[in-house]
């Protein structure tokens, strides 16, 4: 890892996320024990700064903070700073006063958690939870050690070092445009050697795409056959309603990976969601539970890939001296 | 020191100086070592050797076939090893870069069981604090016990090995440097200078 | 009082002249020859340095009465006088907004005494809500010449052709922010390739241009004057000369942010660049310094929008748009549109990119946009922005063109630091600056 943050996947590159895999590997083992804890972050504080709810990504990080035994403290505001009359960076600069080592920020707005490490005085580390549509690094991460583990233990493909992901065709499909997951997962699949192609109508597209290492489009069932993983987004209520699309109906009849349509795979295909997977409207609920699905595992992969990236933020020492 | 210590330091490269046990000196003593734990131990039953990543593990594997091969017709069973990497419960975390070097996998479960710890080498014992640390979270063995090649010394808490290959007196900047082909006893240089030498 | 030394550029071109002032108006200029400084009377040295009448800024947001924390009159006329300004437009999206004679009463009661002429701009409908108009006949009555909504446009085409329908037979100018609110939605920076890598939602150029092109229309329909705010994308600027070729009344300017930043200064999601319209790409940056050139952009304004340090230590989407501008504007325009032209420290290469296409522009035109064509769009041709001659008012700036400078955001006297060119070097600084022949600033310090 090049810095003290990890602000995108961009932090990282190949090694970094290889690295990142490596750890996560260790931490799932440390998960499987009768105490799944280890004291490697004894002595160092996390603080889950939340400033946008999420249930899961939040729960999972504060598991990963308590399993290698740091301490944690939670700080939750929806409501915008402003409203308290208090400016954002003077939250931070309140909660790192008391004495932090790691903020993992969630924010609706993008850039936040860079925004927030620059405005730190001391050493403390920065972990993004998800910014605006920016980016959701860990997402990507579990998604890459999801994916090379599932390949491992489905078809024995070991990976290479440093591109696990070298040869594979991956297809992202659905709300590009208001994606963080979609961003970080692009870049992290692509740095570890995938191609990948973005499918979505263009009013769910990014403006602008130039310099982003994939294709772009709009015919699923073209695409299909040539798909060694298919990567569902969610689609957001407020997305489905008039503006961006005309209705669920016409979005799942265009690009859902209905059941008739994930015949169009090949016998090793993978599906992928980061769920909470919306059935019926971008994922078929026979295709989410059926045997091509990593949705569990994508999940269950969350905690131990989160426990790595924090060891190596803060434990690993590979700052140390640098 | 061993290769697990020179890893966590910054980058050099051993330059062995002095050969302290051959390879027959090594099987030698892995035979001893063998025949100790099955003596102290009355045989095979509930006993797992657990090697510590990375140095330990061929220790640990070596010993498994050496005391299987010992204890005769009575068990040919094999003996079950272990892998244990200790890197999460290092005391010096946060102080030099720590990161593991291979997955810890434990094949069967401790409790109740006797596990040998096997390492290469014994120095300051912070190493086998963690590890027993470690096995404390992945079970209650009814016993653990310690088995090292080389016991250099310098003991910085109060652990002693059950079985030892060879107490090896050392300077406190030597290295040593363990496997299968023998023991050395040498200093680690920076790649510069060593480069410089070849 | 005597003004020794200087090169005089106004409307009349560029001679070597030492001015003499006596009272509030030019006694003598001494073209070519040293003038002897009456017994008692100051020295001003302006040796090196180029004497302009006073700039006039269209377009700055002096926050009072409402938003004090930020600015005030005094502070924000102080920061323009710093800046070589003696009249200012003060716009009137103040709290309460300047949709009334009480406010605009109220506003040129503070300006009494501060270190610029305040003139406030008024409303074009109540409460800037789009929906009534405002009293534009008893505001003129008060001397309001220019009418904007600005902090949004009138959003109702309709309604939009009424108030220039209105506003056309009372010697006034209605002056649009031109953002479509539709097409903006929730954005905040340029659309583009910086907003989709920022994961930002993006504020399009067509937002402007459909604006433009609409009152421009109008402007035609109606036979108004038309003035547009902050021109900040090559299509409009376009527009705005084709429909000017056309015989439109339409005056427009161009802020010193938008001549000189691109999109690229947020890659590292600084909220001090945010601003509205926002910075949009190499390529509209160079279409308006050209639009400046060909003379289809008329004006240069500040926008000076100061925001006090909560409003800006934020995220993205909740930060205050806009940036002080008072105090830089001349300096800025000077260091980056004069020929040669010079350059500010660069985040990334596309800023940069076209400007070796740039040939400059000469100090006149600039002059010209900073001071006698925004007196006459505002009307105060008669007070500011007139040629340096006997009997003429004395507002003037004495600028020393080869001063480097580096902006320090604490060092500047509006209340409110947030500027872009936190840390830039520039060329070119105000000197001394009369008002009424009061030097207001002298040898670069505030006298009020």
């Amino acid at each position: 890892m090049s810095g003290r943050h990890l602000l995108g996947v961009g932090d990282l590159g190949a090694e970094g996320i290889g690295e990142v895999l490596r750890l996560a590997e260790t931490f799932e083992e440390v998960g499987r024990r009768p105490i799944p804890r280890v004291p490697a972050l004894r002595g160092k504080t996390v603080v889950s700064t939340f400033f946008e709810e999420s249930t899961r990504t939040r729960l999972s990080f504060e598991l990963a903070a308590k399993r290698l035994s740091a301490d944690l403290s939670t700080f939750s505001s929806a409501s915008s700073s402003l409203k308290k009359g208090e400016s954002l960076r003077d939250t931070v600069l309140t909660i790192e006063a008391m004495g932090v080592d790691a903020f993992v920020v969630r924010h609706a707005c993008a850039g936040v958690p860079a925004q927030v490490a620059g405005w730190l005085s001391g050493e403390a580390s920065v972990v993004n939870a998800g910014d605006g549509a920016h980016e959701h690094p860990t997402q990507a991460l579990l998604d890459c050690y999801t994916l090379v583990r599932e390949r491992r233990a489905r078809f024995g493909a070991e990976p290479q070092r440093p591109l696990a992901l070298a040869g594979l065709h991956v297809a992202i499909v659905g709300d590009i445009r208001h994606s963080r997951v979609a961003r970080s997962c692009l870049l992290a699949f692509s740095a570890l050697g995938a191609s990948v192609t973005l499918v979505a109508p263009p009013t769910l597209l990014p403006p602008a795409l130039e310099g982003w290492p994939v294709e772009v489009s709009h015919d699923l069932d073209a695409l299909l056959p040539k798909c060694d993983v298919v990567y569902l987004l969610r689609l957001q209520n407020e997305r489905m309603e008039g503006q961006f699309l005309p209705s669920p109906r016409e979005y799942t009849a265009t690009y859902g990976l209905t059941a008739e349509r994930a015949r169009l795979l090949g016998p090793s295909a993978l599906v992928m969601h980061p769920g909470p997977v919306r059935r019926g409207v971008e994922l078929a609920a026979e295709v989410a539970d059926g045997p091509a699905s990593l949705v569990t595992s994508q999940v269950a992969s969350g905690v131990a890939v989160r426990m790595a990236v924090l060891y190596l933020l803060l434990g690993s020492g590979a700052l140390v001296g640098a | 020191m061993g290769k697990r210590e020179r890893a966590l330091l910054r980058p050099g490269k051993f330059r062995g100086r002095v050969l302290v046990m051959d390879a027959g000196d090594v099987q030698r003593a892995v035979w001893r070592i063998a025949h100790e734990i099955l003596e102290r131990n009355r045989g095979t039953e509930g006993l797992v050797l657990v090697g510590l990543q990375s140095g330990g593990v061929w220790l640990a594997k070596e010993l498994a076939k050496a005391v299987a091969a010992a204890s005769g017709s009575e068990a040919g069973r094999a003996v079950p090893v272990g892998a244990l990497d200790v890197a999460y419960y290092r005391d010096d975390i946060g102080l030099r870069p720590v990161l593991p070097v291979a997955a810890t996998d434990v094949p069967v479960a401790l409790d109740e069981a006797v596990v040998v710890l096997c390492d290469d080498v014994i120095f300051t014992g912070r190493t086998v604090r963690a590890a027993l640390n470690a096995l404390m979270d992945i079970g209650r063995p009814a016993a653990v016990q310690l088995a090292v090649m080389v016991d250099r010394g310098y003991r910085e808490l109060p652990v002693r090995p059950d079985y030892v290959g060879k107490n090896l007196p050392t300077r406190r900047d030597e290295m040593v440097d363990v496997s299968s082909e023998g023991v050395m006893l040498g200093e680690v240089v920076d790649e510069v200078s060593a480069g410089g030498q070849s | 009082m005597l003004v020794a030394g200087g090169t005089v550029v106004d409307q009349g071109g560029s001679r070597r002249a030492d001015v003499l002032v006596k009272g509030e108006v030019v006694a003598e200029v001494g073209e070519g020859r040293a003038l002897r400084a009456p017994a008692g009377a100051d020295v001003l040295d302006a040796s090196g340095c180029v004497v302009a009448p006073g700039l006039v800024d269209l377009h700055a947001h002096l926050r009072e009465p409402g938003a004090e924390e930020a600015e005030s009159i005094e502070t924000g006329a102080r920061a323009a006088a710093l800046g070589g300004y003696t009249a200012v437009v003060a716009m009137p999206n103040t709290s309460p907004p300047a949709d009334s004679a009480a406010v605009v009463r109220q506003v040129l009661q503070l300006a009494k005494g501060a270190s610029c002429d305040v003139r406030p701009a008024g409303t074009i409908t109540l409460g800037r809500e789009g929906r009534v108009l405002s009293p534009m006949a008893e505001l003129a009555a008060l001397g309001v010449t220019l009418f904007t909504d600005d902090g949004t446009g009138v959003q109702d085409p309709g309604l939009m052709r009424r108030a220039m329908e209105y506003a056309s037979v009372l010697g006034g100018v209605i002056a649009d922010h031109c953002e479509d609110a539709y097409l903006v939605g929730a954005g905040v920076v340029n659309e583009g390739a910086v907003s989709s890598a920022l994961g930002l939602p993006g504020r399009p150029a067509v937002a402007e241009e459909v604006m433009v092109l609409r009152d421009l229309a109008l402007a035609r329909l109606t036979g108004a004057r038309l003035h547009l705010l902050h021109l900040s994308a090559a299509a409009s600027v376009a527009a705005v000369r084709a429909a000017t070729a056309s015989g439109v009344q339409v005056t427009a300017e161009a802020t010193p942010h938008h001549l000189a930043l691109t999109q690229e200064w947020l890659a590292g999601y600084s909220t001090a660049f945010k601003v509205n319209p926002p910075l949009r790409t190499s390529a509209d940056m160079m279409a308006l310094r050209q639009g400046l050139s060909d003379g289809t952009i008329d004006v240069i304004a500040t926008d000076h929008a100061p925001h006090p340090p909560e409003a800006k230590e934020t995220s993205m989407c909740e930060a205050a748009p806009g940036m002080v501008g008072l105090e830089t504007a001349l300096a800025v325009s000077m260091t980056v549109l004069l020929d040669p032209p010079g350059s500010l420290s660069s985040p990334g290469r596309d800023n940069e990119a076209g400007q070796e296409h740039w040939t400059g522009l000469p100090l006149e035109r600039l002059l010209a946009a900073m001071s006698w064509l925004p007196a006459k769009i505002a009307g105060l041709s008669a007070l500011h922005g007139g040629p340096v001659a006997p009997g003429a008012p004395a507002n003037l700036c004495v600028v020393d063109p080869a001063r480097k400078w580096v902006v320090r955001p604490e060092k500047l006297a509006s209340r409110s630091h947030n500027t872009p060119f936190a840390g830039q070097e520039l060329t070119g600084k105000v000197r001394h600056t009369l008002l009424a022949g009061e030097p207001v600033v002298v040898a670069e310090e505030a006298q009020r």
